[in-house]
Parts: structure tokens; sequence; C-alpha cells
């Protein structure tokens, strides 16, 4: 489904990705761990389309297509999602209507016909309820006051309404509680575990896999994949460490 | 008796449509007169009206203790003036929230000059610009501090978005302190959109178009977010956007 071949990328001639290949079946959760600094969030990035994240040499495909010569709206419609480290706040625009016009154009892209506004906010209610976050925040502008928790939490409900083929996730575990951690993680398993959809899960710590049970684990060191594996090597790198656990 | 016609040489004249103000000039010499007396509270929002040009002259006066809020949006499609002094008794409280939204060659301006003369005033004030074309959206705010009027606390955010090479911010923000326990603060910035607000925006898959435009509608919408009846201005700053954008 996901497909990176040799992936080379520079952020401001500074090269971060050294040549990362690595392939997601449909129906598969992949997770990448690594040390601070190895690429992680660039490769989510990348893969996204952010701005200033150059590919140097390489390529990665979603689905066939060339996923690096679409523009970051045109892999969204495709049916990518990036759920961001650092959820960016937008003052004086609701959530409601955020999501609502993101949705809205991607189905236009697809040819779909648009949501009306009560069908929206039936969704919008809906999924705000599955990942227990009170429906009334989607009223309030994007991300404006939410703690860093619940920023997270609202990057989920964004990944339910919007539904994607292809979930990659940037340390959505990091700044949740325990209890937030556990709907979060059935969170991922309700909206992405279904055989035609796949995600990549970027995280730091082994918990959030203990709830996800990716199908593979995979280590990010200096800009390339140095090992790969089961949950298992998630739990032995929790144990001993990435330089332990790498050798 | 009218009062005498401005000349540019008055720097709360500096970036004024003159010509255009000189047919209306009798009907706005005079200032409005308002008084919220102390311990009173007034909340308005001032709506653009169906004339090229637009003068609103304010003089506010807030007794001790008393609290004004004033929401105002700056659209005229020739000369645009929002012009209000402001007096702030001991512990008044003084807020408004401005938006200059202009297109071809008008020129929108809100005017200001906050008088803080009693002590433990506070006063903000946030004005945002959008402007294409060949517009003109200024914003001109003096706070003074009065000798005594310590404990005051003043801001003033002021920033510009200029969607064409050929429009036109002025921000002008200036202090006049004569009290030595202050709090004075004041940002101005003309620029673009936030790039990560930008990529955020497209990668939930609005075009980059949509995705600007609606940034755009938020940097202005953000300043009606905390009044009370904030219908009417929302839809016309929203209808004025879109004329812009």
């Amino acid at each position: 489904m996901l497909k990176i071949e040799n992936l080379h990328a520079t952020v401001a001639d500074k090269p971060i990705l050294n040549g990362v290949s690595l392939t997601v079946p449909a129906g598969e959760v992949h997770a990448i761990m690594g040390p601070n600094g190895s690429g992680k969030s660039t490769l989510a990035y990348v893969l996204a389309g952010r701005p200033g994240y150059e590919v140097s040499e390489g390529g990665a495909t979603f689905e066939g297509r060339d996923l690096l010569a679409m523009e970051p709206h045109e892999r969204a419609a495709a049916g990518l999602f990036l759920g961001f480290q650092y959820p960016v706040e937008i003052p004086g625009i609701s959530y409601l209507q955020f999501l609502r016009e993101s949705l809205n154009s991607q189905r236009r892209a697809r040819g779909q016909d648009e949501l009306s506004a009560a069908d929206f906010i039936k969704v919008a209610r809906e999924q705000a309820k599955l990942l227990e976050m009170d429906s009334e925040m989607l009223k309030r502008p994007v991300n404006v006051g939410f703690s860093g928790g619940e920023k997270k939490r609202a990057e989920m409900v964004q990944m339910g309404i919007l539904a994607p083929r292809f979930a990659v996730l940037d340390e959505t575990d990091s700044g949740l509680d325990i209890d937030a951690l556990r709907i979060v993680g059935e969170g991922i398993n309700r909206i992405m575990r279904a055989p035609d959809k796949g995600v990549l899960l970027i995280t730091h710590y082994e918990r959030l896999l203990e709830h996800v049970r990716p199908d593979r684990v995979h280590v990010l060191q200096a800009g390339r994949i140095t090992r790969s594996g089961d949950i298992e090597l998630a739990r032995d790198l929790e144990r001993e460490g990435y330089t332990e656990a790498a050798v | 008796m009218t009062a005498p016609f401005p000349t540019r040489k008055q720097e709360e004249w500096r970036y004024a449509d003159l010509d255009a103000l000189q047919p209306v000039w009798e009907r706005f010499s005079e200032p409005m007169t308002v008084i919220v007396g102390a311990g009173e509270e007034l909340e308005e929002v001032w709506l653009p009206v169906a004339e090229d040009v637009q003068v609103r002259r304010v003089s506010l006066a807030l007794g001790e203790g008393a609290k004004a809020r004033l929401f105002m949006l700056n659209t005229a499609p020739v000369y645009g003036r929002i012009e209000l002094e402001v007096t702030l008794a001991q512990g008044a409280d003084f807020e408004l929230f401005g938006a200059n939204i202009g297109t071809a060659l008008s020129t929108n301006e809100i005017v200001t000059k906050v008088k803080h003369v009693g002590i433990g005033g506070r006063s903000r004030q946030t004005v945002r610009s959008v402007l294409n074309g060949k517009a003109v959206g200024s914003y001109l705010g003096k706070v003074e501090v009065a000798r005594g009027a310590q404990q005051t606390d003043a801001e003033q955010s002021v920033k510009a978005m200029l969607l064409d090479r050929g429009a036109t911010a002025n921000c002008k923000p200036e202090l006049e302190i004569f009290a030595d326990d202050v709090k004075c603060a004041h940002g101005a910035t003309v620029g673009e959109l936030d790039a990560m607000q930008l990529f955020y925006a497209e990668s939930r898959g609005l075009d980059p178009a949509s995705a600007r435009a609606l940034l755009l509608e938020g940097f202005v919408m953000g300043l009606w977010d905390g009044a009370k009846d904030g219908d009417a201005i929302r839809e016309a700053a929203r209808e004025a956007l879109r004329s812009v954008v």
C-alpha cells in the first residue's frame, strides 16, 4: 500500500533521511521507533509533503501512485492522513468549520457529493464521542486553548471524521496520560484496523504498541532503518535502549 | 460652527483620504460623545453601512470601574475612518477589536487616542487588516498615561495581511507615558500567512487557495470570538473578505 524506496531527504540542505526503504502492505500497522533526531518526524513530513522537506534521492508510492509528485492536499484526498506531533492552532476557525471544509474538499477531489452541515455534525459528534471528547469542543477554534493531550485526542477525532486509507501518526502518544493513551490506542484500532487500510505509527515508547499491536516494528537510526522485527523488538528496545538493542 | 477641515500635517489625519472627506465633513466635524458611568458596562458592535464614505468619530468617557468593549468592522468602498478618543478613570477597562478590510483603491483607518487618567486602568486594542489591490489600511493608536495614572495596563496588537503588492498597511502604535509604574505593550506585524498553519490545513485536504481563504478568515474572525452578539459582524466580515480574497 505504502512503498518507500531508498528515500533520501534534506531539511535546510542538511541530510536527514539517508536511504529509508519500507513497505507497509494493506491491512497492516507498522511502528517506527528510534532515538531523538533519527529522522522519524522528517519521514512523516516528507510523506505528507511539508514544504522545505526536500527529497534528494529515492521515492515513495501510495497504492502505486507517485506520492511525492502530489501536493499535500492531493495526498489527503488520495487517503493519506498525518497525525501531527504538534497540532497547529488556528484562531477564529471552529473545528467544525475546519473539518467540514477539509472533508468536503477531499470529497470534491474524489468526485463524491459534499456532506451537508447536518450530516457532517452527526459524523463529527459520533467520532468525538467515540474518543471520549466533549463534542462542544468542536465548536471552539482549532486547537486554541486545548491542552497537549486534548490536541492529540482531537487529531484522532479528525482521523475518525476524515476516514483516511492510510495514517502516518507522528508521536500521537506523547503528552497523553494512561487513560488517554488507551482511548487513543483503541481509536487507532477502530478507525484504521481494516483489510484495506494501513498505519505507520511513529513513537518513542512501547506502551502505545501494547494497545495497537503493530504487525512490524522498525528502528530508524541516523536516517536509515537499522532493524526490523515484531513487537518483541519494541519490548527489547524498551528494556535495553537503542544502543544495546540495535547491536 | 463647523470645526476647521483637517490637514495631512496633523498626525492623526496623515493617511486620511481628505478628498473623500471634504464633501461630508460638515456631518462629522464634531465627535459624538458617549459616557459610561462609574461601574457601568457597555458593549457595542459597529457595523459598516452602505455608503462610499463612512466616518465615525466618537469620544468615549469611562467612569471609575466602568467597562467598554467595542467590536468594529471598517470596510468602506472609498474611505472609512473610525476615530475614537477614550478617557479612562480609575480602574476603568477598555477593549477594542477592530478590522480594516479593504479592496481596490479604498482607504480604511482606525485612529485612537486612549487616555489613562486614573489609577489602575486597563486597555486592550486589537486590530487586524486584510488588504488587496491598492487599498490602504491604517491603525494609528496613541496611548497616553497621565501623571499619577499608576498601574496602568495597556496593550496594542496590530497585524496586517497584504494580499497584493500594491496594498499598504500603516501600523503606528504610540506611547506617551508620564507615570513610572505602568505596563504598556505593543506589537505590530505586517506579514504573510503562517506556513505551518497553511501546511496543516492542506494536509487535511484543503487546496492552497481554500486553505489561504480559511486562514485569512480566521485571522479576522478571531477578533469576534469574545462578542456576546457577534453574528452580524461575523457575517459582515465574511462578506467583506469574500470581495478581498
